[in-house]
């Protein structure tokens, strides 16, 4: 790993309010990114995976609401101090996020066109030829018939194209960090592959560096560098792909891996978690 | 001629929707969802069927128990053909056959409690059942899907999602059915989550004798509850064993890119 790391989180910490009532979502979160690097987070729901990387660009409700505090450094700049006009040039910008659902994600109401379109002539004023850019964009993430597409509303296609498409949006700017949220799990297997591969070549080719929230661990085993377990708005566990999924320390790991049914290993019965371990009741 | 064994039997069975003509006076070729598929699922046991989006997987489930028009084929449920009846002649077949469904924030009526959600069903199809007996068979349900029965007047919105799949299955249970049409009961849960919810399904299967269908596109877990298993592609089934045949040696080409598209770990 090089010495300074793309992108440093320390000690970040989410705080929901509501009336009285304060709700930790995320508690001492640690982590870095190196350049090129593929991280997993790996949790179940309300683990507080998803929040993490929201607030990486504050992507949250402003205070009171929700207090975050810890620091996110980006190439040396700490995103949570920055005002609001530089930390939305970040947002979609240098940090690219895709999510889980791209059908409630794409503006239902403009082309696919217009919304790549848009994200260029926001983040990289200087290009002229904004359509040949859209083009490009869409045809990197292998859309046949990129006119066409461009044409199209984001009804008018499937759930894949959908999601290539919320990946061009984001790769059109040339983000160091991508952060895909659950980018597969509203997917087909097949489609799935497909879009994982064009990931990793587009990671292989750019040099970018990806946060990948999922709860898939065939996802993590071939496709992530390191992976880190979140249970309750902790890390519980951090190590690299091959070391996690040989040994794992935490029992939470343990038991998430055990309860996964597997191709080939048929078993009478699952492994569920016992009551210490659970998240939801 | 259905053999006893076998609970339900479906000969060629076709839901056809009517294509969009580009001009009026032109007639479009119909979509055909599913296409002249047989199969069968003996008494006691889970046929898995798996697909990919737009397989025809689902609104096979969902032609089983006529909530998708049937353009051809027999659906025969022991001995008697169901696939042709009107509504009100199949609704005695209705509490027979119930149905899972996959999302449980949408399947479960937001502003009813528990006890209603739970009631309707046996309002409708044991009429002569007193109010009391109800409630008690409600917290009966509640218990037998391992929720505690005090929760019968909270709202869906109190529960998890693992609950609320819960919920929707003791709903399915009310009228003491004999085939379960599940469909991705587990596909939208946690992997933890996932695991309680299927050995609860097994569970349930061994105590009541129940007999499902299995609808899921996660190979893995089709592989865990299935003593048969569909594939199907395009409205057709291609491909149809045992789980050790289909995964171990599958013959058809579209098996073997679904089966190596699953990430291994």
């Amino acid at each position: 790993m090089s010495a300074e790391p793309l992108l440093k989180v320390q000690d970040l910490s989410i705080t929901f309010h509501a009336g009285d009532r304060a709700t930790v979502a995320a508690q001492d979160v640690s982590f870095s990114i190196a350049a090129g690097e593929v991280l997993a987070v790996v949790g179940e729901s309300g683990s507080g995976k998803s929040v993490s990387a929201l607030a990486l660009t504050r992507l949250l409700p402003p205070a009171p609401t929700c207090t975050v505090t810890g620091s996110v450094t980006l190439d040396g700049v700490n995103l949570l101090g920055l005002p609001e006009d530089k930390l939305a040039k970040i947002r979609g910008g240098s940090i690219a996020y895709i999510f889980q659902e791209p059908g409630s994600s794409l503006n239902p109401v403009y082309t696919i066109g217009f919304q790549v379109g848009e994200a260029i002539s926001l983040h990289r004023p200087e290009v002229t030829d904004v359509k040949g850019e859209i083009i490009r964009a869409l045809q990197e993430v292998h859309i046949n018939e990129p006119e066409r597409v461009a044409n199209q509303y984001p009804h008018e296609l499937s759930g894949g194209m959908q999601q290539r498409a919320m990946i061009a949006m984001a790769l059109a700017c040339n983000p160091r960090l991508l952060v895909a949220d659950e980018p597969t799990t509203a997917l087909d297997v097949t489609i799935q592959k497909e879009i994982m591969d064009l990931l990793a070549r587009l990671r292989r080719e750019r040099g970018m560096s990806i946060l990948l929230i999922t709860h898939n661990f065939g996802i993590v085993a071939n496709f992530a560098d390191h992976v880190q377990v979140m249970w309750k708005g902790r890390i519980v566990e951090h190590g690299t792909v091959s070391e996690i999924m040989k040994t794992q320390a935490h029992p939470y790991t343990r038991a998430l891996i055990a309860c996964i049914p597997r191709l080939g290993q048929r078993r009478r019965r699952l492994t569920t978690l016992t009551d210490e371990l659970k998240v939801s009741p | 001629m259905s053999t006893p064994a076998n609970l339900l039997e479906v000969r060629g069975l076709s839901v056809h929707y009517p294509g969009r003509a580009p001009w009026f006076w032109q007639t479009a070729a119909p979509k055909k969802a599913v296409d002249g598929i047989s199969f069968v699922i003996p008494k006691g046991k889970t046929v898995g069927l798996v697909g990919e989006s737009g397989s025809g997987k689902t609104t096979t489930g969902r032609a089983i128990v006529k909530l998708a028009p049937l353009t051809a084929g027999n659906i025969i449920y022991q001995g008697v053909d169901i696939g042709q009846m009107s509504n009100t002649a199949f609704h005695p077949w209705r509490k027979k056959i119930q149905m899972i469904f996959q999302d449980p924030y949408n399947s479960l009526n937001p502003r009813a409690d528990i006890l209603s959600i739970l009631s309707e069903p046996l309002e409708i199809h044991f009429p002569q059942m007193s109010r009391n007996d109800r409630k008690d068979r409600c917290a009966e349900l509640l218990r037998s899907v391992q929720l505690p029965a005090e929760h019968l007047n909270r709202h869906p919105h109190e529960f998890s999602g693992g609950q609320r799949q819960r919920i929707g299955i003791a709903r399915a249970l009310a009228v003491q059915p004999e085939l379960i049409i599940c469909d991705e009961p587990v596909s939208a849960l946690d992997v933890s989550v996932q695991a309680e919810v299927v050995n609860l399904l097994q569970d349930l299967q061994e105590q009541l004798g129940l007999t499902y269908l299995f609808i899921a596109h996660d190979l893995a877990v089709v592989e865990h509850v299935s003593d048969q298993i569909l594939v199907m592609s395009k409205g057709r089934i291609v491909e149809q064993g045992t789980p050790a045949e289909i995964l171990g040696n599958p013959r058809e080409a579209y098996t073997k890119t679904l089966l190596a598209a699953v990430p291994r770990f």
